[in-house]
């Protein structure tokens, strides 16, 4: 339906008919879009446009602490580096750099793992409180506290738990007699523990979402489903999970991208000590940029690398969806 | 709402008297003995795996302050940790810091992408899909792309070390965060209700205004709750736009109470307690309206 008001001033004489008529309409209908739009534009331009152009800029050139420009009290000190091409991507791609594939590797496990245990326990925990049942309430409010907790303290909470000399984990476990685990020092306990942490963290969302997608599928498709004699499981195929379609596509995919550029979680737990392998590329680009001598350049090219990554599996992802749609 | 899916328990566990069907069986919505327990069970282990961790920060930061090397045993409780922390460090300016940080950004969040979040949500026009777009690949933004030109941009600003510097960082990711959430959100109101403001003679922003704002609330308050949290927990731009310690937030303050030379965990996990307090609080509040029936009573009633 149409609009076509409030702007007396301007429109002093309304066509009636015809192709005038159309025009002047929409152009109404968008203004008061444009309109709407126009303070988030502004701020995506100023704040996330501007920065990403001189990032873009930065990842061409040899910038570092010591010759980019900077104020020292009056003393204006001009920037001296330099514009080197594609020199930077070409380090970093051909593996002449040396860290490039390892990390991305284990970024792309570590996203893997956690968001389908995030998906499948969220789904599973959602399927269970989706039915009444005594203390509901009481469960969901349990179940949800992680999310309240910030990221950072539940950071520092598990690795007082997982610290190897007095934490409970180790405590527990010699409580049944099994030696200590080195948790936060063994390359492979540092990637459980990475997962397990970020994996208590992100469940309560996925839940969360899932369940308000379980109740927006209609009672009367599982009533249905129910009087044509479905079982259990085919209720589950046919009607639960392409009634969450649009909510799992969605969760499934912020979760992806949140997971792969997860800051707080690797770099609080792990600690900021010199080169870990359980670093993902994020945490990786974080360290070049603030640690040492400052390498700006390198830590742009790492960044516009994983936007680039996460683009294009955003338009996969996206193409997928939309051919099993089609074929469905 | 059904039951009974995918119980792996019930099968052997129930006893139907199979074949016979119709008015035997079970009625719908109940279940067996075993089922119920099999459901309790499973939701009292995931509440427990849920809660322990922040029952476990409770119980660290009673114990005064060497506790913590003895997770283990249950004495000399104290209350020292506290009043350590709110009287001998500068816990109280980093938790006033961060609350002004998070409130500041959640209100420009939430205020900025309403209008846009509606716009995109029920209007087409030219710039629709470049903008939803947009919107999703800032969700992308890898810390790492806008930390280093924000860094030098709020440098020669000399905004780095205020809060209008970091509220302005983190407008960066939650407007079009709240942009992408509120669309979603409006994208369940009918628009048989927009239609039916239009015939009353609203306007489409004061359709927007007085029918789908107060419709969308619990949506708003979602939106608003998350973008609380990321900014209330942000480290990487905080760890490096900070630089004087009466300007921390405490995702900073807090890493400087374990570091190679001290490990003041018994401050650290008091201090955390404190922090989880306000963020739970704001989270009971949301929390009833987090999944509620969104759009219950719009069009039905």
């Amino acid at each position: 339906m149409t609009t076509a008001v409030t702007k007396s001033g301007s429109a002093p004489e309304r066509p009636r008919t015809g192709l005038l008529s159309r025009i002047r309409r929409s152009f109404d209908t968008h203004w008061y879009a444009w309109a709407m739009v126009l303070p988030v534009v502004v701020v995506i331009g100023v704040l996330v446009g501007y920065p990403l152009g001189r990032g873009i800029l930065l990842s061409f050139t040899d910038a570092n602490e010591a010759n980019i420009g900077r104020t020292i009290g009056v003393n204006h000190i001009p920037a001296t580096y330099e514009f080197v091409g594609l020199d930077n991507y070409w380090n970093v791609l051909s593996g002449q750099e040396g860290n490039f594939y390892p990390r991305l590797l284990w970024t792309v496990v570590w996203t893997a793992s956690c968001v389908l245990l995030h998906y499948t326990v969220g789904l599973g925990l959602a399927l269970l409180l989706n039915r009444p049942m005594r203390f509901r309430a009481l469960y969901r409010v349990l179940l949800i506290l992680p999310w309240a907790v910030p990221a950072f303290v539940a950071a520092f909470a598990w690795r007082l738990m997982f610290n190897s000399e007095y934490g409970v984990f180790n405590a527990l476990l010699a409580g049944v007699g099994v030696s200590p685990v080195d948790w936060l020092g063994d390359p492979l306990m540092q990637k459980v523990a990475v997962v397990a942490v970020n994996v208590w963290l992100g469940v309560p969302f996925m839940m969360v979402a899932i369940l308000g997608g379980l109740q927006s599928i209609p009672a009367e498709l599982h009533e249905a489903a129910e009087m044509d004699g479905a079982s259990p499981w085919q209720r589950f195929r046919n009607v639960i999970l392409p009634g969450l379609r649009p909510v799992s596509s969605t969760v499934i995919l912020l979760g992806t991208i949140w997971t792969f550029n997860m800051f707080p979680i690797i770099y609080l737990v792990i600690g900021q000590g010199a080169s870990s392998e359980s670093e993902i590329l994020v945490t990786y680009a974080y360290r070049l940029a603030f640690q040492g001598v400052r390498d700006y350049a390198g830590s742009a090219t790492y960044g516009i690398l994983i936007l680039s990554l996460l683009l294009v599996f955003s338009v996969f992802y996206r193409r997928m969806l939309d051919r099993q749609e089609a074929t469905r | 709402m059904s039951t009974t899916l995918e119980q792996p328990a019930t099968t052997p566990a129930a006893p139907l008297p199979a074949p016979v069907p119709g008015p035997r069986r079970r009625l719908r919505g109940e279940r067996s003995r075993a089922a119920s327990a099999a459901l309790h069970g499973t939701l009292v282990l995931a509440a427990l795996v849920a809660v322990f961790p922040v029952v476990f920060l409770v119980f660290v930061s009673l114990r005064g302050r060497s506790g913590w090397t003895h997770p283990t045993e249950f004495s000399g409780f104290s209350l020292t940790n506290y009043t350590q922390v709110l009287t001998e460090t500068s816990f109280t300016t980093w938790f006033v810091n961060s609350l002004v940080l998070a409130a500041g950004t959640t209100v420009l969040g939430v205020a900025i992408a309403a209008s846009a979040g509606y716009a995109v949500s029920r209007m087409r026009f030219p710039g629709h899909r470049p903008l939803m777009w947009v919107f999703l690949i800032v969700q992308m933004f890898p810390v790492a792309v806008l930390i280093v030109p924000l860094y030098n941009i709020l440098g020669s600003m000399r905004l780095l070390d205020s809060y209008a510097g970091l509220i302005i960082t983190y407008c960066s990711v939650s407007v079009p965060f709240c942009a992408w959430m509120l669309k979603g959100y409006f994208d369940t109101i009918p628009v048989d209700i927009d239609e039916a403001g239009r015939v009353d003679g609203l306007t489409p922003f004061g359709t927007f205004w007085r029918l789908i704002l107060p419709l969308a609330r619990p949506g708003l308050a979602v939106t608003a709750f998350y973008t609380f949290l990321t900014a209330w927990a942000e480290v990487a731009f905080a760890t490096q736009f900070l630089s004087s310690e009466e300007m921390y937030t405490l995702s900073v303050g807090l890493q400087t109470f374990i570091s190679q030379q001290k490990a003041e965990w018994g401050l650290l996990t008091a201090s955390a307690v404190l922090i989880t307090v306000p963020a739970g609080l704001v989270f009971f509040f949301a929390q009833k309206h987090l999944v509620a029936g969104l759009t219950a009573g719009g069009t039905k009633g």
